[in-house]
């Protein structure tokens, strides 16, 4: 149902203000730090003036560019074997109903529910326990689990739309198993799995908690670098560089919606 | 008819376990013959689908076996069958063009790209859709969908072509049309045809048989025109056209002639051939439209005799509503205009005639 603005059963006194109470506290702190990042003054509090060259400093600075690496290695590996996962699990799930299939299904995206830091301490104790050794190896994993279901609920939403008929009409005419997915289920499905794809990138970018965690000394990421930089102070180099990343994730994020939205 | 193409032995399918357990088809046994146009008629839920899918492969028998040319299909996955099928929502690849939809079997096939092109092209005409090759399907309207989903399962000229209601999501309009246009394709075509409905005009117009499907069993099979005047069940002449049902006593001459007494003390002679083991109560069927009624005065020995309880007026016809006594009602449906008085008001008393051929015994 569409709701008619001009209906004054639907106004209500001051939502107006209070809507935009609720989006600048949602989104000012934001533009004050994008702002900041070009403030010429090394006190990131007071502004004196427009610059660029936090964000020269930030790209010229190694250990940041390291710890960015890092985090890509990190989010795209992740990325690939969590994508892996999901399409499969949500090909799986979908060939109709067994038992405990609810229970299968709240499985796959209890990861969403769980607090971080529980995660993030019963991975760590599992690769201590396994003698592991913490480091880039342990970071793809844990980032890969907590992943899966933000793959998952994309790919798997494409399939429930699918018309089953469609991978039998695509077998009834001479298409085996395997021609029938590659031929018809993988090109419908693609969107799905490109969306899911996408936000596994940003939340594997973005992670904080785990990565601490389980990342030992040699697998700093971005996130982790920027919080070791703020325990020295808040320099407009912290700000060039988180502008950088969100917007990053806000390019991803809606690469993600758009891809989500293509229907044949 | 010749050939048998698809030969159902003793299938039955269940679905589920325990408590839910479902048995869609019970011991179905049927034959369908080369080039024929074959119609599985039932109600919702009676196993029509389920039987279609069967012979495609798509489901695989709980017992029994389903045959193509005599060679058990067992279960050889439905892309070994060269059985097509016409899906109800009829399942276009939404990604590819019309031309691409139809060309997929053959590339599946492994027939070079020129050859299917020329094919497609050629199922395009069948189906008057020469122009659309380069459209995807939903820029089609839902009659050239249903087409093209033809087209595609055509073109790898299969043996057996299974239909799946592909009509019902048509408007009446539409469907009238692509009742001829699908009967024409058969015919064109020479392929078997094996095509679900529930809708029993449907069924009676297009098809050379009909199976006639109640709750997982094939009461029937016969063509229109047996199903319709010759019906051995209740459920058969009930579901196909109007019927009457009046019931009594099975009795025999003695010179393998039969009749039957009503429970008023009339009687109706048989021309039917009755197993020598039927005998106390049986129930016949006659259609509206072969009784026929004369002035009680005109009456004589064999015509039933009773009292018009309702006239209702149809313009073409005239439908009375005649009381036999005893709780036995008939319905006649008398043409208007044919030249016979049809012209009985109600209360009137009248007699009834009757062929001995329309009268049949049911089984059940
Ligand atoms: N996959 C399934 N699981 C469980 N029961 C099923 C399944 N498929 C069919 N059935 C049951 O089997 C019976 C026959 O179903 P079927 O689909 O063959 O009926 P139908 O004659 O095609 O009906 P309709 O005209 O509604 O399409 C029904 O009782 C149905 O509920
Ligand atoms: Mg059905």
């Amino acid at each position: 149902m569409k709701v008619d603005a001009s209906n004054p059963l639907w106004r209500f006194r001051g939502i107006t203000s209070t809507a935009m109470f609720f989006f600048a506290y949602l989104y000012l702190p934001i533009v004050v730090l994008i702002a900041l990042s070009f403030n010429e003054n090394r006190l990131a509090t007071i502004w004196t003036g427009f610059t660029m060259d936090w964000y020269v400093t930030a790209l010229s600075n190694d250990d940041m560019l390291r710890a960015a690496q890092n985090s890509i290695v990190i989010a795209v590996s992740a990325t690939v074997l969590a994508t892996i996962a999901a399409t499969l699990a949500a090909m799986g799930m979908s060939r109709g109903r067994f038992k405990g299939e609810s229970g299968v299904s709240a499985m796959l995206v209890l990861p969403l529910l769980v607090p971080e830091i529980v995660t993030a301490i019963a991975t760590l104790l599992f690769f201590v326990a396994l003698g592991i050794k913490l480091g880039l190896l342990t970071v793809i994993i844990a980032h890969t689990v907590f992943c899966i279901p933000f793959a998952y609920l994309p790919i798997r939403a494409r399939l429930e739309g699918m018309d089953p008929a469609l991978v039998e009409a695509a077998n009834d005419l001479y298409a085996n198993e395997w021609k029938a997915f590659r031929r018809v289920t993988l090109p419908l499905l693609w969107p799905g799995i490109l969306s899911g794809a996408m936000l596994s990138f940003i939340i594997s970018l973005d992670d904080f908690v785990i990565s601490y965690f389980v990342g030992g000394a040699g697998a700093t990421t971005l996130p982790i670098y920027i919080f070791g930089m703020i325990r020295i102070g808040i320099t407009p180099e912290v700000n060039a560089v988180s502008a950088m990343m969100l917007i990053v994730s806000i390019l991803f994020v809606s690469i993600s919606f758009l891809i989500d939205r293509i229907r044949y | 008819m010749s050939e048998v193409v698809i030969s159902a032995k003793s299938v039955g399918k269940t679905f589920g376990s325990g408590v839910d357990k479902v048995t869609a088809l019970d011991d179905v046994s049927v034959d369908i013959f080369q080039n024929e146009f074959f119609t599985m008629l039932g109600p919702s839920g009676c196993g029509k689908t389920t039987l279609l899918r069967l012979i495609g492969g798509f489901e695989q028998a709980t017992s029994g076996q389903i045959l193509l040319e005599g060679k058990a299909l067992n279960d050889l996955p439905p892309y070994k069958r060269p059985i097509n099928t016409v899906f109800q929502s009829y399942a276009l690849f939404p990604h590819l063009t019309v031309r691409q939809n139809i060309t997929f079997g053959l590339e599946m096939q492994g027939i070079a790209r020129k050859q299917a092109d020329d094919r497609a092209e050629e199922m395009l005409e069948l189906v008057r859709l020469a122009q659309y090759g380069d459209r995807v399907p939903s820029q089609l309207s839902g009659g050239q969908q249903q087409r093209i989903a033809l087209a595609r399962a055509l073109a790898p000229a299969p043996k057996v072509l299974l239909l799946d209601e592909p009509l019902s999501a048509l408007d009446l309009k539409l469907r009238k049309e692509m009742q001829v246009e699908l009967k024409r394709l058969q015919t064109e075509t020479g392929i078997t045809f094996v095509f679900v409905t529930h809708d029993q005009e449907e069924a009676l117009a297009m098809s050379d048989r009909i199976a006639v499907m109640k709750s997982g069993e094939i009461l029937q099979v016969g063509a229109p025109r047996e199903i319709y005047e010759a019906p051995t069940h209740r459920f058969v002449a009930d579901f196909i056209g109007d019927s009457n049902f009046l019931v009594g006593n099975l009795v025999d001459d003695g010179a393998g002639k039969h009749a039957i007494k009503l429970g008023g003390g009339q009687v109706i002679e048989l021309t039917q051939e009755v197993s020598g083991q039927r005998s106390g109560e049986v129930t016949v069927s006659v259609r509206p439209e072969r009784l026929g009624l004369v002035a009680e005065s005109k009456a004589n020995a064999n015509h039933l005799v009773g009292t018009v309880s309702t006239v209702i007026y149809f313009g073409t016809d005239t439908t009375y509503q005649i009381d036999l006594g005893n709780d036995a009602l008939l319905t006649v449906r008398m043409q208007n205009g044919s030249g016979a008085k049809a012209d009985f008001a109600q209360g009137e008393r009248v007699g009834i005639t009757m062929s001995p051929d329309s009268i049949r015994v049911l089984a059940d």
